[in-house]
């Protein structure tokens, strides 16, 4: 078996993150820490891709904040993010969403599943 | 200087106390079999020596065969010497990975990466030649002057300058070891360590 994998994982503290994939809005609970004191930030967006494995996994979320686009890549395992609750989950047809970096407006909607 | 002979596996990055990202090295170290002990009345000097990774019966000279029977061995690809052993191991015994605990500073002996011929740029920081105006048009990385003229009518020793570059011995020191993982005879080294992905590497302690 791949040794970096056995490594990392000797690492991992095992924790529930949540079932997401790109297209699905999340809201990203992350801890920061100010001085000697830590507050949660929240930051929502729509994930854009999910990225590489284990330890190093990471993600991306696009919001649009006064106007601006703007791209967050958190670290799935980092001990700052304190919880991941998904508010949405979009039908997109692809696992990376780069397109939706170039529409705006009505074009960047993203259908919601219903279950 | 008690260690251990290992590979590097590959680089990986883990989460420190913070949260933030510590760039780690994988090693495979050992077990690895004490195949001689060196002693003061027979070799002139106190030392151990390892041996680590098993390799084929036919790849293996018959002196070295011959070596590696006397401690009842399968024949192994690499054979290090260790000096100053905090207790000395059997003759025949396994030096495993728990020789290391968590936290220690270790050096790390290997064999870096080869990069070839290379300029006095890349191999010894030379700057090169400033701009590309003023006439200047095709010696951007030259090594300019390398010396004086009459006197001393020769190129001092030791003058730096373009050549074969990489694949050397590098230790490096004081590198902290993150994780031991005795199971799969793994240590988590913080930072890098040289040479490629699969080198042999000396873990000293």
């Amino acid at each position: 078996m791949d040794l970096v994998k056995i490594a990392q994982e000797s690492f991992i503290q095992k924790r529930e993150t949540p079932v997401f994939k790109a297209g699905d809005t999340v809201t990203v609970y992350y801890k920061i820490i100010e001085g000697n004191k830590e507050r949660i930030q929240q930051y929502q967006g729509v994930v854009l891709q999910r990225k590489g494995s284990g330890l190093t996994e990471t993600f991306t979320v696009r919001k649009i904040s006064n106007g601006v686009g703007v791209e967050r890549i958190f670290p799935t395992q980092s001990p700052k993010i304190d919880k991941i609750v998904v508010d949405k989950r979009g039908i997109v047809r692809r696992a990376r969403i780069f397109y939706l970096r170039n529409i705006s407006g009505k074009k960047a909607r993203i259908e919601e599943k219903r279950s | 200087m008690s260690g251990i002979i290992g590979k590097k596996i590959g680089m990986t990055s883990v989460f420190g106390a913070e949260g933030k990202y510590i760039p780690c090295t994988v090693i495979l170290a050992g077990p690895c079999v004490v195949t001689q002990l060196r002693t003061k009345e027979n070799d002139g000097y106190e030392a151990v020596q390892l041996a680590f990774e098993d390799k084929k019966d036919k790849h293996t000279p018959n002196a070295m065969k011959g070596h590696f029977k006397k401690t009842n061995t399968t024949p192994k690809r690499k054979v290090v010497e260790f000096r100053e052993f905090p207790e000395q191991p059997a003759l025949g015994s396994e030096v495993k990975v728990d020789l290391f605990v968590e936290g220690e500073y270790v050096n790390v002996v290997g064999t870096s990466k080869g990069k070839g011929f290379q300029g006095v740029v890349r191999r010894h920081h030379f700057s090169g030649v400033g701009g590309q105006t003023h006439g200047q048009h095709n010696r951007l990385r030259a090594p300019g002057s390398l010396g004086a003229s009459s006197d001393p009518s020769r190129v001092l020793k030791g003058m730096r300058a373009a050549g074969h570059m990489g694949a050397s011995r590098i230790k490096i020191q004081n590198l902290e070891v993150l994780k031991v993982v005795p199971e799969q005879n793994l240590l988590i080294i913080k930072g890098s360590v040289p040479g490629h992905n699969g080198s042999f590497v000396i873990v000293e302690k």
